[in-house]
């Protein structure tokens, strides 16, 4: 493929807009190195003499070890900073962290943060490549990756697939970087869940489906994807109970049969097994959870090295 | 096998637009047959109840009763309180949730489902807490209390007062198909308040509740109706204002529909001078002209069901000074009598009366029942549309007295009542 044809963004903020052609050199790029990871020798050179900054405004030890080991894999300098939210709460103070690192000059720096847009705002005041590592309750692009990533490996393509998306849909920024991209792929997507969790407006985000049914939600998709349940949406009055939760919109066997025979069943992690899913589903042949923490590497390794290779040069 | 044969009485049925003399045939507490002809129509092993020419219609099926068990059977018992049904002709009753505990966990439910039973007389259709211990604060396990046989959700006689919790459960409540029941009442404009708004509370110096209260909570609460597409119905609605708002709403297409109770169409505010406390009601008595309001709403469809609001109170509870007294009345034993005052005057005929009593409330909370039609259960009232008699607080079926129709004279008499095919109310032939 020509260069001119694959993404050329300076930053990853989101998927949302992105089409299957800038979408697919990012999956090639992390199979390739998916391999290379596997067979110990990754390419320690591709990110020589540069530094990333992983910037954490929310805690999230799996995705910033991701990056980390993505980052170290290919040879960069790796810095972590985690901040605690209270005292970055608000525009200023995430202006002045923009300005602290900009006089760092560290080249890609990844960011967290619990409002959605953050990252955004941060890539308009620094000089590196910003990715967006989760924001808020809008994108995360590189689990989206990793999700298209794991599917295609098993699945072969994502052209003419069906995928269920259950659970907290409303809150979740992995569903809606799904969304994006598996229609943007030629999949079709179905959005699982409560009306609370998964309001009709979800509809909007594309070309999706909304079902309020779980039984009618699985029928014959060829993955499942369940969703994190956070304990504070009981709280809130989203959903009555953790044991009424499982009941009605976890996937368990009775559920699993529903799909195709060998539907993959997914996870972004960490999970609530007894909540949004059953243990026996997610420790079966059917899961493939655990490749998409092996698979998140390698998305990461092919999102820095591609938006490394865009940065303009000093 | 046994089997009763019904003679000698006017079946109606609004189910089937019935209304006619004929014969009904009961095997095995199933409705066997209608309009039976000839001798195949009277088999030899039936026994035989000559009705007199009385009405034959199916069991009414009452929406809102609360009783005091469990948690207050120094009130009422569920079979104190299944006397009373079986006295008024109610066959099935649909429990409001808020006893003490709150039917907010789903064995509860199968309980009160299966005590319903035990008692042989009545058929207790269990309400679900909306939200735990009908607190109004956290969700009750709508799904799971629904699969053990919640037929609806309802804080009882409590409306839910923050607008976004109400919305969440509306929008939950859609999703598994339930319907959520109403308190029409503005938690904090009532909040405090004894008597309607107006010139007769500023006179006797009661706290007030404006009818613009229920206006209110029905406005806000139409509009959620309408943002999640739920199922909501009101209880008990009182006022012109809020049946023009539920009728307007009904006319958009939406699903929202509600009952009446009737005090609400037979008794005023006026009930409350001298501060007698068994017409201290929840809402309170209204105006003459909300009261002809509900009679008009009921001859134009507006309102969907009548419903007792059967309250039942110690005598302790009603023994107090106006404000401080319990509010809400006994039902059951008056439900038909008062509501074929409205026949007799001329505001419902006597088949949309039946249907407001039997086969809508069955259609609304999803029941059984509520039909003669062949192969039904044979739950069945007979009653004779013009006998009078004299309410006396004192001498009702059940344990509870607080009635606010003390001394009322009524026409329309309840003579039988049969649960399954057997004879659980009147004479044994």
């Amino acid at each position: 493929m020509a260069d001119s044809q694959l993404y050329s963004g300076r930053h990853l903020l989101g998927l949302e807009g992105m089409t299957a052609a800038q979408i697919e050199p990012f999956l090639d790029l992390a199979a390739s190195y998916a391999l290379l990871s596997r067979s110990r020798t990754p390419p320690r050179d591709a990110l020589r003499g540069r530094t990333l900054i992983n910037l954490f405004f929310e805690d999230s030890t799996r995705t910033r070890t991701s990056f980390e080991l993505a980052g170290k894999r290919l040879g960069a300098d790796v810095i972590n900073m985690t901040v605690a939210t209270s005292s970055v709460n608000k525009g200023e103070t995430l202006l002045d962290t923009a300005a602290t690192l900009n006089a760092m000059r560290c080249d890609l720096l990844v960011v967290r943060h619990a409002q959605s847009g953050a990252p955004a705002l941060l890539s308009r005041k620094v000089e590196a490549s910003v990715v967006n590592a989760g924001d808020g309750m809008h994108e995360h692009p590189t689990q989206a990756l990793l999700d298209a990533m794991t599917i295609r490996r098993h699945l072969g393509t994502l052209r003419g697939l069906t995928v269920a998306i259950c659970g907290d849909v409303g809150h979740s920024r992995v569903a809606r970087s799904n969304i994006h991209l598996l229609t943007a792929m030629g999949s079709k997507v179905r959005l699982v869940g409560p009306p609370t969790l998964v309001p009709a407006a979800m509809a909007s985000l594309g070309n999706v489906e909304v079902f309020h049914d779980m039984e009618a939600g699985l029928r014959d998709v060829d993955v499942i994807m369940t969703l994190r349940l956070q304990r504070e949406r009981m709280g809130a009055g989203l959903v009555p109970s953790a044991r009424e939760f499982f009941r009605f919109y976890g996937v368990d066997r009775r559920r699993l049969v529903l799909a195709k025979p060998n539907a993959l069943v997914m996870h972004p992690g960490p999970m609530n097994r007894g909540v949004e899913i059953a243990s026996d589903v997610a420790d079966s042949t059917q899961s493939v959870i655990q490749e998409q923490v092996e698979m998140g590497v390698a998305v990461r390794m092919a999102v820095l090295d591609r938006l490394s290779r865009m940065r303009v040069p000093a | 096998m046994t089997a009763t044969l019904f003679e000698n009485v006017r079946l109606i049925d609004p189910s089937n637009e019935r209304d006619s003399q004929s014969r009904l045939l009961v095997r095995d507490g199933v409705i066997a047959g209608v309009d039976l002809a000839g001798a195949e129509g009277r088999p030899e092993d039936a026994a035989i109840v000559d009705g007199q020419g009385a009405i034959l219609c199916p069991g009414l099926i009452d929406m809102r009763v609360a009783i005091g068990e469990p948690g207050f059977e120094y009130r009422e018992t569920i079979a104190s309180c299944a006397r009373a049904a079986a006295a008024g002709g109610v066959t099935t009753i649909a429990v409001l949730p808020n006893s003490k505990p709150a039917i907010d966990e789903p064995a509860l439910v199968r309980l009160l489902r299966g005590r319903g039973e035990e008692t042989g007389q009545v058929s207790i259709l269990p309400y679900g807490a909306l939200t735990k211990g009908c607190n109004g604060e956290e969700m009750a396990e709508l799904g799971l209390l629904r699969e053990a046989g919640a037929v609806a959700f309802t804080d009882g006689t409590q409306a839910i007062a923050d607008t976004k919790r109400m919305r969440l459960l509306l929008s939950y409540a859609h999703g598994i198909g339930a319907m959520v029941v109403q308190h029409p009442e503005d938690p904090s404009l009532a909040r405090g308040g004894c008597a309607t708004g107006g010139a007769l509370a500023t006179q006797m110096g009661l706290p007030q509740i404006p009818a613009a209260a229920e206006a209110i909570l029905i406005a806000r609460d139409i509009r959620l109706a309408e943002m999640t597409g739920a199922r909501l119905h009101f209880g008990h609605v009182s006022t012109a204002e809020g049946l023009a708002l539920i009728r307007a709403a009904k006319g958009r297409g939406l699903p929202v529909t509600c009952d009446t109770a009737p005090p609400y169409f037979s008794l005023n505010e006026d009930e409350i001078r001298d501060f007698r406390t068994y017409a201290k009601l929840s809402p309170p008595l209204r105006a003459e002209s909300d009261r002809l309001a509900v009679c008009a709403a009921l001859s134009d469809g507006t309102i969907d069901a009548i419903a007792s609001d059967h309250t039942p109170w110690d005598a302790d509870d009603k023994r107090l000074p106006f404000a401080q007294a319990s509010a809400g009345g006994t039902g059951l034993a008056t439900l038909l009598g008062v509501t074929l005052e409205r026949v007799h005057n001329g505001d419902v005929t006597l088949i949309q009366a039946l249907r407001l009593l039997t086969q809508s409330p069955a259609a609304l909370l999803g029941a059984p029942g509520g039909t003669l039609a062949v192969g039904s259960t044979a739950d069945l009232c007979l009653f004779d549309p013009d006998a009078s008699w004299v309410v006396e607080a004192g001498t009702l079926p059940g344990r509870a007295q607080n009635t606010p129709f003390d001394g009322r004279a009524l026409r329309g008499k309840v003579l039988g009542t049969w649960k399954n095919g057997v004879r659980v109310f009147g004479e044994t032939e």
